[in-house]
């Protein structure tokens, strides 16, 4: 087991590395001047040669690339003389627009990502795997049929069409619910879930879609497997059969999808955040984009290169610790 | 063992079916799939409605940047006259979009132009890169093998919407068709060289195979003669099943505003516009995304009675 841990960890730096360097490549290789969209529009010439040699910019790249890995893990001090200013582990340098840190600007927006991510997971859990098992248990019935259309359809809906229907619906028409806006879960947790509920349901519902067919096929191939029929012929009940033998190795496969998709999300549903505008890290991003802030896309880009890696591992490692066989590949 | 005696044949039942080429008992089971055949309906239905833009737009009369002021109210901030969003004003068949009155029909006529192009093109792309290297991956094994792999496996865990938008975002003046082909392919190729890899490993251990490299023939002939046409059913069906992704990435990355530019029309770029009217004027968000749910629905449901019909062991039912 820690050798399997120790490779793959070795393997998670080095994927991190790779995609530190490409990032990097993509920022700094390209036309846009950096300095140039650090000092803003109207800079004279001196200016901009100044500020460039104040970031660095006229250094070979490599020594670049590695300053902004350094820094990541034990802090620069940027600028000079009275300019300076000391930018602390983790540091991923200053956004061009607001001259904050970058990672103080995505861990104040971070709590909002992850409440997206967790509450709209827990919501497709539910749905998705309520749906796939009884499915699955009533197979070829018209349930199943229904069910099975219903998540074709619901996994063709755009997010987009899911946000405005619910918006204009439940918000506009009816009045049922406030329009959401972000209220912190420890001010008032009702609130939060209550302005949360419509992302939520946006982001769940094409995602509980695929779940409930994974489940459903996951559940019937394994309600075929010799080990099931040999729980039947014992004569053991079929609700013990499905409950104890059926639906435990059935899951497996969706824990791994659920560690991914949570991975990809904690660092923000950027179409989802712009929608319902949730101020949430995929917003960061997608604000920092039309802007142009270079150090925020880049900072973004890593932290969600980063979730998405560690919790491709913490399956991985939850796999081999549940079937040994996992260790050896 | 006793041998047993087959079963005489009547030979009115030969006569009857046609000697059925596997593609052609593939395409009669298709054909009895009511749900499969919608989604090829809807397929065609939008391929022509593409193909034919220009026509159709020369029938009713207004082409995709058109501007007529005449269907908008300037007073109420340029909301469409009429209601349904314009719905027949002044010739407009779906209405108009709010502010400079841009005639909706032409505008998704050309918006699925610009859809399909790039996710068809993506698709080629994706194909040619993906079961290349998945089959010489797969057919030659070793050093070779593990390069590609690991090649695979560091693109897949590159987080692909993020990046695609990281690097739409910096290049500025480029064909941004042609750029969203690329860059959308890059993150998608290693899904299927995976796929086409395992069965290529799988392949090259047959019996035929190996009749036919014991009988001398050349690696590339083994892998276009042998190889390559028992993969055809996995590619047609994988491809399938990426378009509508493809689809959905493109409008994706076109809403966020990285994607397709105006003044070229997108859907991407018209449910962004219309967010600022959905409380006014539905019509405007409604239209778009129907048609982004409606193509990326016929693709799921070909693709997966597809998978049904040509791969029985990759099927779920």
């Amino acid at each position: 087991m820690t050798t399997f841990l120790l490779r793959r960890l070795a393997g998670i730096a080095l994927t991190l590395l790779v995609i530190c360097a490409v990032t990097f490549t993509i920022f700094y290789l390209l036309p846009n001047d950096p300095a140039q969209a650090f000092c803003g529009k109207d800079c004279t010439p001196d200016h901009v040669a100044q500020v460039r040699q104040q970031m660095g910019l006229n250094r070979p790249l490599i020594v670049q690339f590695g300053n902004y890995v350094w820094a990541i893990f034990a802090g620069r001090t940027m600028g000079s003389g009275s300019f300076a200013v000391h930018c602390g582990f983790p540091c991923f340098g200053y956004s061009f627009q607001t001259g904050m840190p970058v990672w103080s600007m995505i861990t104040d927006r971070l709590p909002i990502s992850v409440s997206l991510a967790i509450g709209s997971a827990v919501l497709w859990l539910a749905m998705g795997l309520l749906a796939g098992v009884v499915s699955a248990l009533r197979r070829n019935s018209w349930v199943d049929r229904v069910l099975m259309i219903g998540t074709i359809g619901a996994a063709a809906m755009p997010v987009y069409f899911t946000a405005m229907l619910l918006l204009y619906f439940f918000c506009s028409q009816l009045g049922l619910i406030p329009y959401p806006r972000y209220v912190n879960f420890t001010d008032d947790p009702v609130g939060w879930a209550q302005n949360m509920l419509l992302p939520w349901i946006t982001l769940a519902l094409a995602t509980a879609a695929m779940y409930a067919r994974m489940t459903r096929s996951s559940v019937l191939e394994t309600l075929s497997e010799p080990f099931v029929r040999t729980a039947r012929a014992k004569g053991l009940r079929e609700r013990r059969v499905v409950n104890k033998h059926g639906l435990r190795p059935a899951l497996t496969p969706v824990v791994t999808m659920l560690g991914m998709d949570l991975g990809g999300l904690l660092a923000g549903a950027v179409i989802t955040e712009q929608l319902y505008g949730l101020p949430g890290v995929g917003k960061l991003f997608a604000d920092a984009l039309h802007k142009s802030d270079q150090p925020v896309i880049m900072g973004v880009t890593l932290v969600a290169s980063f979730f998405i890696v560690t919790s491709n591992l913490v399956v991985d490692v939850l796999y081999a610790w549940i079937d040994p066989r996992a260790r050896l590949s | 063992m006793t041998t047993t005696v087959p079963p005489v044949q009547e030979p009115t039942e030969r006569q009857d079916q046609a000697p059925a080429s596997p593609w052609r008992s593939a395409w009669r089971r298709l054909r009895r799939r009511p749900i499969a055949m919608t989604g090829l309906g809807i397929i065609v239905f939008f391929v022509l409605a593409a193909l034919l833009a220009p026509v159709l737009t020369g029938i009713s009369g207004w082409g995709p940047t058109d501007i007529d002021k005449h269907a908008v109210n300037p007073y109420l901030a340029g909301l469409p006259r009429g209601s349904f969003g314009g719905v027949g004003v002044n010739g407009h068949w779906l209405g108009v979009e709010p502010g400079l009155g841009h005639d909706i029909f032409a505008r998704l006529l050309y918006g699925a132009q610009v859809s399909l192009l790039v996710a068809f093109s993506a698709a080629l792309l994706i194909t040619l890169v993906g079961v290349t290297l998945g089959v010489v991956a797969g057919y030659f094994g070793g050093k070779t093998d593990m390069v590609i792999s690991r090649f695979m496996d560091i693109m897949m865990s590159f987080p692909s919407l993020i990046f695609m938008i990281a690097l739409l975002s910096v290049a500025k003046d480029v064909n941004r068709i042609l750029l969203l082909i690329i860059v959308m392919s890059l993150f998608t190729w290693p899904y299927i060289a995976r796929v086409i890899r395992g069965q290529t490993i799988s392949l090259k251990h047959r019996e035929y195979v190996e009749a036919a490299r014991a009988s001398g023939t050349g690696s590339a002939r083994i892998v276009l003669t042998e190889i390559l046409p028992n993969l055809t059913s996995t590619i047609i069906v994988y491809i399938t099943l990426a378009i509508p992704t493809l689809i959905g990435s493109e409008a994706g990355l076109t809403y966020l505003g990285v994607g397709v530019q105006p003044p070229t029309p997108s859907w991407g770029q018209m449910i962004a516009d219309s967010e600022l009217y959905y409380k006014l004027d539905p019509m405007f968000f409604i239209l778009p995304c129907a048609c982004l749910f409606l193509v990326v629905l016929g693709f799921t449901l070909l693709g997966d009675a597809l998978r049904d019909v040509l791969d029985p062991k990759g099927g779920n039912g």
